[in-house]
């Protein structure tokens, strides 16, 4: 187990490190880093003595590691835009984008593996009918057309629903949630339903296909042969193992809801990273869009080692070191 | 005499497909007595496999037994509501199935499923229904049981597992146990071990056996009776050493033409020219006509049903009394 987890962080540091090549090739490269700095009138020896004083002209790879160094300790320099320190804004925009993608991700896990088994168990059911093709719908439409249609139903005419923020924050110290207030709860239903349709689709198809597929399996068929309940059978023996390649891809989905909220947040002005990223690219607040880049990654990596663990644990024929195979 | 476990009467199991219904049994009768081993051959898609799933109640929708009855000790269970028939199954019906790698659930332990099963059939603690599991692994010749009882299937032989897969099926001490090709998929090897933990452990408790193989070896040893099938039909039924030393339907004379000799499949099959036909298109009259060299005018008119002769039933117009006689 030990071994198997310290394999899976050096592969972690790994891809880290070359996101974090590529997001210093950003951050040096992409617009000149000085001209940013300084003002129109800085003379060109001003100029030079920053270069020298950010230590633009030393070695690259020197610089490199002085940024990977910067970043582990959570230094992304100064948004150009903001004139504040770029982790400062993440961390203080990450409670919203944390809090929407988990509120959409057990939607979408909810209503996806609840859907996904009701529609493989039933397949003739009419409701299963309508559901398929209500999924065609979720995956075919684009995230922003569905948050406007929402907007448009749930905001303007009917008026149950903000159309728009984050509603009343409340601030925990370390954390700032919207959770804990009325107007907070009403504000992240759009935005949850909205971001969680297109991953509600994608698990209810999967659950769906997979549950079929173990449906049919021998082990299934030995159960029903032994008498064992529909329920035993269906959610004990069958949901069990459809579930093990569907905790793979769902935990994999959820870094991309982090990811996708861009658009969500942008839609319904959300107060979060994503928001930050797509005002940020719109002035070449290049700062800000490295530290978003590793941000992602980070999150990916992270979701990734957890999902292996966790599809360890689940999956005895990874956990038990190497079959006895005995007689 | 007493009732027989197991008596299928006028057994018709269709589907109904886009090219029309298609009859994978076709008014198959028979029955097996109390202690007694009936084995049932026939070539691939003769329709064994979907009588064994028919008797235990698992056809798969939209098949359907459409008509013929099902007793068990003289009680009907083909009509019984699925709450009432899921209790017969396992607990008076176990069933074995071909490939021990699959039929258990790779994310549970032996222990897990055993139990589980034993829990649903009879009244027993966990401890007991443990306990029970333990006697049973050693039944079936797992060493070592209480330790490995608590391992997963995939830490199992091939052959082991097929060992659970038959203390399982036995767990609840069902009275008939339909085992469908339980060695097909296993080594040389250990096909004769499996065979007779099989055939020891049914005689100790009394369980009459339907064996569907491919093997005739098996049956010669093991087998009481045995069924010949032919697309979805009984062609012959009858005492193995009859049926075997001096089978009287022309397609057994063709199946049994290989015994004992030890060829294989594919030679065996080359005694029988042609194939069988596609359920969908069986021909007038004897469905075994296009392939038997003895067929005459009238195996391309009527078919013939399993009439008794010479201690067994036969599928076949040469054995007819009234064709005797003329
Ligand atoms: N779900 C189904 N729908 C339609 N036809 C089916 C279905 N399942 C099986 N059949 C047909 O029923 C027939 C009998 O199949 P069965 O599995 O009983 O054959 P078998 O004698 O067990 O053959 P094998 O030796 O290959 O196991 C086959 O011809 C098959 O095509
Ligand atoms: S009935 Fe006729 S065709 Fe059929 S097996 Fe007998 S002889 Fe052959
Ligand atoms: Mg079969």
């Amino acid at each position: 187990m030990l071994a198997f987890i310290l394999k899976r962080l050096a592969q972690s540091v790994l891809v880290m490190l070359v996101v974090a090549l590529i997001s210093f090739t950003m951050f040096r490269y992409v617009g000149d880093p000085v001209a940013s700095l300084v003002s129109q009138e800085a003379s060109i020896a001003d100029q030079e003595q920053l270069r020298e004083r950010l230590g633009l002209n030393d070695p690259i790879v020197e610089q490199f590691f002085r940024f990977v160094g910067n970043a582990l300790q959570g230094q992304f320099g100064i948004s150009y835009r903001l004139q504040q320190p770029v982790s400062e804004l993440i961390l203080s925009r990450l409670p919203a984008t944390i809090e929407l993608a988990f509120a959409s991700a057990t939607i979408a896990l909810t209503l996806g593996i609840i859907l996904g088994v009701f529609t493989a168990l039933k397949p003739q059911s009419p409701v299963s009918g309508g559901v398929m093709a209500f999924s065609l719908v979720g995956v075919s439409l684009p995230t922003f057309l569905i948050g406007i249609a929402l907007i448009y139903i749930f905001a303007v005419e009917l008026q149950w629903l903000p159309s728009f923020g984050r509603g009343d924050v409340v601030d925990l110290g370390w954390w700032n949630t919207g959770l804990l207030s009325e107007s907070g709860l009403r504000s992240i239903i759009l935005p949850a339903i909205t971001l969680s349709l297109f991953q509600m689709t994608l698990i209810m198809r999967l659950v769906r296909a997979e549950m079929l597929e173990v449906l049919r399996a021998d082990y299934i068929k030995f159960a029903r042969a032994r008498g064992l309940t529909d329920r035993a059978v269906n959610f004990g023996h069958a949901l069990k193992n459809t579930l093990v390649p569907v905790i793979t891809i769902t935990g994999l989905q959820l870094g991309s809801v982090i990811a996708f909220a861009i658009i969500t947040e942008t839609v319904f002005q959300w107060p979060g990273v994503g928001s930050l990223f797509i005002n940020s690219v719109a002035v070449v607040d290049v700062p800000v869009m490295a530290a978003y880049l590793m941000f992602i990654a980070l999150v990916f990596v992270v979701i990734n080692l957890i999902v292996d663990i966790l599809y360890y644990l689940v999956d005895p024929r990874l956990r038990v070191g190497g079959a006895r195979g005995g007689h | 005499m007493s009732t027989p476990v197991l008596s299928v009467e006028g057994m018709t199991v269709q589907f109904p497909t886009r090219r029309g219904i298609l009859t994978a049994v076709d008014d198959v009768s028979f029955s097996i007595k109390a202690g007694e081993v009936l084995g049932v051959v026939g070539e691939s898609g003769a329709g064994k496999s979907m009588t064994g799933s028919a008797i235990i109640g698992l056809i798969e929708p939209p098949g359907r037994i459409s008509s013929g009855q099902v007793f068990l000790h003289g009680e009907r269970i083909d009509t019984l509501p699925a709450e009432k028939m899921r209790r017969v199954r396992g607990r008076k019906i176990g069933m074995i199935f071909q490939d021990p790698l699959t039929s258990l659930n790779p994310l549970y332990t032996v222990a897990e499923q055993l139990v589980e099963t034993i829990r649903t059939h009879l009244p027993l603690s966990a401890a007991d229904a443990r306990k029970r599991a333990i006697g049973l692994l050693d039944d079936v010749g797992i060493p070592d049981a209480s330790r490995r009882i608590d391992d997963y299937p995939h830490q199992f032989s091939g052959g082991m597992r097929q060992r659970v897969v038959i203390a399982l099926a036995l767990c609840a001490d069902p009275d008939l146990v339909i085992a469908d090709e339980p060695t097909t998929a296993l080594d040389v090897s250990v096909q004769a071990q499996i065979i007779d933990v099989m055939k020891k452990l049914c005689a100790e408790k009394g369980a009459a056996i339907m064996l569907i193989t491919h093997d005739m070896g098996v049956i010669a040893e093991i087998a009481d009776r045995v069924a010949v099938m032919y697309a979805g039909r009984l062609a012959e039924i009858g005492p193995v050493r009859k049926v075997i030393s001096d089978a009287a339907h022309p397609y057994t004379k063709g199946l049994m033409g290989s015994i004992p000799s030890l060829l294989s499949d594919a030679e065996r099959l080359t005694q029988i020219p042609g194939s069988m036909p596609r359920l969908t298109a069986i021909p007038q009259g004897c469905p075994f006509n296009p392939r038997c060299s003895y067929a005459f005018d009238r195996c391309y008119i009527e078919r013939p049903d399993p009439l008794p002769h010479d201690e067994r039933r036969v599928a076949c117009w040469l054995y007819d009394k009234e064709e005797a006689l003329s």
